[in-house]
């Protein structure tokens, strides 16, 4: 064992992460099962972990309620990872304006359900949805001709656009905010109340497993190969017919779907927003989420997603110092994990199997 | 409102939109160097202009001892004087910022390039011991302390771990530099004597009207930004065209590998365009402050997205498109903030970015650092 | 191999001094118990009261762009509570810190922290408008009562909130007696209003529009976040009012009064109480002279004893802005404590009687949760110096 790969091994607990994976995948169905649904369980628990001895000491958030940060800021975290990673990680877009998608499905919810109407949460949250979409279509349509970083620097400023003028129009309760949002309706136990944020939780994690649900099915379609030939080649992807743009569109409107659901389930929870919740540094920490956790990979997203939305609150004691440390640690982990903590896997064996012949050359790029 | 017609202010407008269209070129030209040869967009150059303004005002204050009042108003100076203080804090902006600039590169991005040395993994490593330090001791000089003692064994560990060879993929970087940015800009306001509170820089030029221009006071300040400006871009232009190095400069931008084979120092020329660059956002820092008399530590993030604009908007690689585009965008945002209200400003100059990126997808000039001619 | 078992041994050094690191952070949210001996003796006394785990917390920035208001802010409450502690040996009140930011997206996870707290009687804050907007619901919902010493946006009371308390009267009592004092004292006739577009500056600028009605002759809104603000100085240089009204914060303030002046504008500057800080006076040089600022706050340091005693506790500092209406607010707590009050409704029922003299003014609260009284007080910054004019009519 050389000394660099010991090193290697030594820093990343992730990879033995991926190695458990593909243990597990060896394992019958059954096993794998009912070890899916123990992850989950235990999931649906996070709440209560740090009762837990010692790993609640681990994830326990000092100086700020725990329960609040997973609904506040860990589920949304890993829901607008989980959509930025479909335009960033699978389509290959450099998107620095997500943020602007988040506040349009807040924005929705607030007004439909406290500004301008009186609609309940639940209707308004598919609308907010669908709001997003349509931002993103609107967005995308006339940006996605441009490549790479032309992009980039124009999605920033629609993000910006969009709080600007949230807090410059009245309509829009400009920088005064929204308050008085309609939270989400009781079912049966789930009581919706300010003080208790588990409600909050286990809707957001349903929702972000249903997301991932839905999203596995994707990537593992036409769609999601079109990405994967996209990203990894514009041009050849073009020779080899497949309709870039249209490609281009649908993940920037299904990211811009998923940033707008974290929206809503945002607004719901916290019952009021201003424009200074949507700041433009907001768009680049979600970035930092997807490409620290490992752009492409879907784990990496929810990983990465929740570890920079729980980082600042569990280390409170560094108070003014942890945006510093954070700053440190990312130029770490690029210098030393370029792929994020759990790179994607470069499948293509299967790719191989499923694609048509005439692609081949498309695939075979590698990064 | 609306009764503020925008001729009634149009040369005024005009005058600051130009000067302040000059400090963006400035600042859009480090972007535009670094993104022509690197493909890269160098998010923390911002931090470069905001290390430049706080060079300015250090050797203003420290090293030329001048006072920020003297009886309660400002500490003029004139003539010879005047020129020396000023050339000391140009100096000083720009020695600080390319120093920055260079370090940057080989501290957060040489390494991600497959070829980080030992200066990279010395800075890295004394900011990770620094990080760990933190977690020990309160004072800061303890701090720095433990973090020197812990250079050494950590820059060893890391020289040996470094991905030699191999290259990160492109937003890999761009991490990179939005987290160096996070680490120098929060440096700087945790450890600055003044922490986050705004920094003032002494005001030595009396700012008088030097002539009217269609009935509009020409300030002096500005004219000399405007002027300093013009010749630093000149100067940029002309090594960049006329030099050996200003050669391979534009060699590494229009083919890596072809240039590699013919002999070119890739990292030598990489590190001379973010010197350039890093340069350029220095002078633009000193006429900074000359206009405002102020820093602060977040000073460079509004500045930088706006100057990315502007290097965007006039086709970013390319040298003269940067001093377009940053010409378009100071005035459009000052005519259009007389039109709309100031707090539309930065709505206007992304509507513009946009609106221009619709007809002309690579800019008013197109990309071109490889073709430049003067 | 022997090398790579020393780097191993290391590596897990490393990641031992990062839960170290996880475990010093205990310490936040941690009671602080200064036990500094002051002078003064106003405290109230207690008299077998057991007040075993009691406190009350401070909720606001510390730390963050705002961080140095919300500092002035926990050193009024934090000097009330030491001369509580120091009158009363037997019954020591905790201050807890809930460090927002000024966020109001990490707002209601520190709240819940603190309702969870069962210790935590009495919430001096939240700082800012933004946040209590988003952390009074939870407060409201749990009946904690919060009396904040800052938050003078005009329609925090309308909210229906019980526990909603203010030290100082709200933006809707300081526009008024702003543009009254821009027309009566200074007779302006014609009048430039420049805001930052925040829900502050925005909403105190255009109480002040209204008022003034005609007199306006033009306005503007400018970027906080920019360095320059030459529309709207060219704007104002076009007009040229006799007074110019800028509803923000100190820093742009500065910059704004440099740039005008710079520009030959000469209209008298008038300001909000966001501008009334020392910071003003740094960045605005001799451009500040001859300003106007007004504040519902109280001048703490006019108040020999409350000065003498910040002194004392605070070595070398002087009151600033604000910190005298935490110190107030955190007096109306302790006197709940002191009255034995030691559960959450106890002390929101003692708030609704309380009526007692303050540093500032004589403190108790009406229905809606506002001080009695809207005393608003100008301010002159002359030679580099800010200083009290008196009371606005």
């Amino acid at each position: 064992m050389s000394l660099s790969e010991s090193l290697r091994s030594v820093t990343s607990g992730a990879r033995s992460v991926s190695r458990l994976g593909e243990a597990l995948g060896k394992q019958s169905r059954s096993v794998r099962w009912s070890f899916g649904a123990i992850c989950i369980l235990a999931l649906y628990l996070l709440p209560w972990w740090p009762n837990v001895p010692v790993l609640g000491w681990i994830v326990e958030t000092p100086g700020t309620s725990f329960p609040s940060v997973l609904t506040d800021q860990v589920v949304i975290f890993v829901l607008v990872a989980l959509g930025l990673n479909v335009v960033v990680g699978l389509a290959g877009l450099l998107d620095l304006g997500y943020v602007g998608f988040y506040a349009v499905g807040a924005y929705t919810v607030a007004i439909l359900s406290s500004q301008h109407a009186n609609l309940p949460w639940l209707l308004c949250m598919p609308i907010a949805v669908l709001v997003s979409m349509l931002a993103g279509v609107i967005l995308g349509t006339p940006t996605l001709r441009l490549r790479g970083d032309y992009l980039a620097i124009v999605t920033l400023g629609f993000g910006e656009i969009i709080r600007i003028t949230a807090n410059n129009m009245h309509w829009l309760g400009d920088s005064r905010g929204i308050s008085k949002i309609a939270t989400p309706p009781s079912i049966g136990p789930l009581k919706f109340t300010v003080l208790d944020a588990k409600p909050y939780f286990f809707l957001g994690l349903t929702t972000i497993l249903i997301v991932i649900f839905l999203l596995r099915r994707l990537e593992n379609s036409r769609v999601g190969r079109s990405w994967n030939a996209i990203r990894e080649d514009e041009d050849a992807a073009e020779l080899m017919g497949v309709d870039t743009f249209k490609f281009k569109l649908w993940a920037f409107a299904i990211g811009a779907a998923i940033g707008g659901l974290a929206g809503s389930l945002y607004a719901g929870k916290v019952q009021f927003i201003n424009p200074s919740n949507f700041p433009l540094q907001l768009s680049i920490l979600f970035l930092a989420a997807v490409v620290l956790g490992g752009a492409g990979n879907m784990w990496g997203a929810v990983v990465g997603g929740a570890l920079v939305a729980w980082m600042p609150e569990r280390f409170r004691g560094f108070a003014d110092k942890r945006v510093f440390v954070f700053g440190v640690a990312l130029v770490l982990v690029m210098v030393f994990r370029p792929q994020g903590l759990i790179p994607r896997k470069i499948r293509k064996e299967r790719w191989l199997e499923s694609w048509k012949p005439s692609t081949e050359t498309a695939l075979g790029h590698k990064e | 409102m609306r009764d503020w017609l925008i001729y009634r202010t149009f040369w005024d407008l005009t005058v600051t939109g130009v000067a302040l269209g000059s400090i963006y070129a400035l600042v859009a030209l480090g972007y535009t160097l670094v993104y022509g040869v690197l493909r890269l967009i160098n998010f923390a150059h911002s931090e470069i202009f905001m290390i430049g303004t706080f060079a300015s005002l250090i050797t203003a204050t420290n090293v030329l001892g001048l006072p920020m009042l003297e009886a309660g108003q400002y500490p003029y100076r004139t003539g010879f004087q005047l020129v020396l203080i000023l050339l000391a804090c140009l100096l000083g902006s720009m020695v600080l910022s390319g120093a920055g600039a260079v370090a940057l590169e080989r501290a957060a991005y040489r390494p991600l390039r497959g070829s980080g040395d030992q200066f990279g993994a010395v800075v890295l490593a004394f900011v990770s011991a620094f990080v760990v330090g933190l977690i020990f001791f309160d004072t800061p000089k303890s701090n720095l302390i433990f973090g020197i003692i812990g250079t050494g064994p950590i820059a060893w560990m890391y020289l040996n771990i470094f991905r030699r060879g191999r290259q990160a993929p492109r937003l890999a970087f761009l991490i990179s530099a939005i987290g160096a940015s996070t680490a120098i800009t929060e440096a700087v306001a945790i450890w600055g004597p003044r922490d986050r509170e705004q920094y003032q820089t002494p005001r030595v030029l009396e700012k008088k009207t030097l002539f009217k221009l269609f009935g509009t006071d020409i300030r002096i300040d500005y004219v000399i930004v405007i002027i300093g400006a013009l010749l630093m871009m000149t100067a940029l232009l002309l090594f960049v065209n006329r030099t050996r190095l200003g050669r391979g400069v534009r060699a590494v931008a229009q083919d890596v590998e072809t240039a590699k084979i013919l002999g070119v120092n890739v990292d030598f020329v990489i590190l001379i365009t973010f010197l350039l660059g890093g340069v350029m956002a220095g002078g633009a820092a000193m006429m900074f402050t000359l206009v405002y008399d102020q820093s602060k530590f977040n000073i460079g993030f509004l500045l930088g997205v706006k100057s990315f604009t502007a290097a965007v908007l006039g086709g970013i690689g390319n040298l003269k498109g940067a001093l377009l585009g940053g010409l378009v965008l100071g005035l459009s945002e000052n005519y259009g903030s007389a039109l709309f209200g100031g707090q539309w400003k930065d709505v206007i100059a992304f509507v513009l970015l946009l609106v221009v990126l619709m007809f002309r997808p690579t800019g008013l000039l197109g990309e071109s650092l490889a073709k430049a001619r003067v | 191999m022997k090398k790579s078992t020393l780097l191993r041994v290391s590596a897990i050094a490393v990641s031992l001094a990062f839960v170290t690191a996880a475990c010093g952070s205990d310490s936040e949210g941690s009671v602080s118990e200064d036990t500094v001996v002051t002078e003064d003796t106003a405290a109230a006394v207690v008299d077998g009261v057991t007040c075993e785990g009691v406190s009350i917390a401070f909720f606001g920035a510390l730390s963050g762009d705002a961080g140095n208001l919300g500092k002035n802010i926990r050193a009024g409450a934090d000097l009330a509570v030491s001369e509580f502690n120091t009158a009363n040996p037997d019954c020591q009140v905790g201050l807890v810190d809930f460090d927002s930011q000024g966020d109001p997206a990490q707002a209601p996870a520190l709240a819940q922290k603190a309702i969870d707290d069962a210790g935590i009687l009495g919430i001096v804050g939240p700082a800012f408008s933004g946040e209590s907007k988003a952390a009074n619901p939870l407060f409201d919902a749990a009946g904690l009562a919060i009396i904040t010493p800052s938050a003078t946006n005009a329609d925090l009371n309308d909210n229906n909130w019980k526990v909603f308390h203010r030290a100082l009267a709200g933006d809707d009592k300081q526009g008024p007696a702003i543009a009254s004092y821009i027309s009566k004292t200074l007779a302006a006739a014609k009048v430039g209003i420049i805001d930052d577009a925040s829900e502050y500056g925005k909403g105190l600028a255009d109480i002040v529009k209204t008022t003034l009605g005609d007199a306006v002759v033009a306005s503007d809104s400018i970027d906080p976040k920019a360095a320059d603000f030459s529309a709207a100085v060219s704007k104002m240089k076009e007009a040229a009012p006799d007074a110019i009204f800028y509803g923000g914060y100190y820093a742009e303030a500065g910059k704004l009064a440099k740039q005008l002046r710079d520009a030959g504008v000469t209209a008298t500057l008038v300001f909000g109480d966001g501008v009334k800080d020392n910071g003003f006076i740094e960045a605005a040089g001799p451009a500040a002279d001859g300003s106007i600022i007004t504040c519902t706050c109280a001048d703490g340091a006019s108040n020999a004893e409350f000065a003498a005693a910040y002194t004392a506790k605070f070595p070398g500092e002087t009151p600033q802005t604000y910190g005298a209406e935490a110190y107030d607010a955190a007096k109306a707590f302790l006197a709940a404590i002191a009255a034995g009050k030691t559960d959450r409704a106890g002390v929101l029922e003692f708030l609704v009687t309380y009526d007692a003299a303050g540093v500032t003014k004589q403190i108790k609260w009406d229905e809606t949760g506002e001080v009695a009284g809207n005393a608003v007080y100008a301010y002159k910054v002359e030679a580099g110096v800010i200083s009290v004019v008196g009371l606005i009519e």
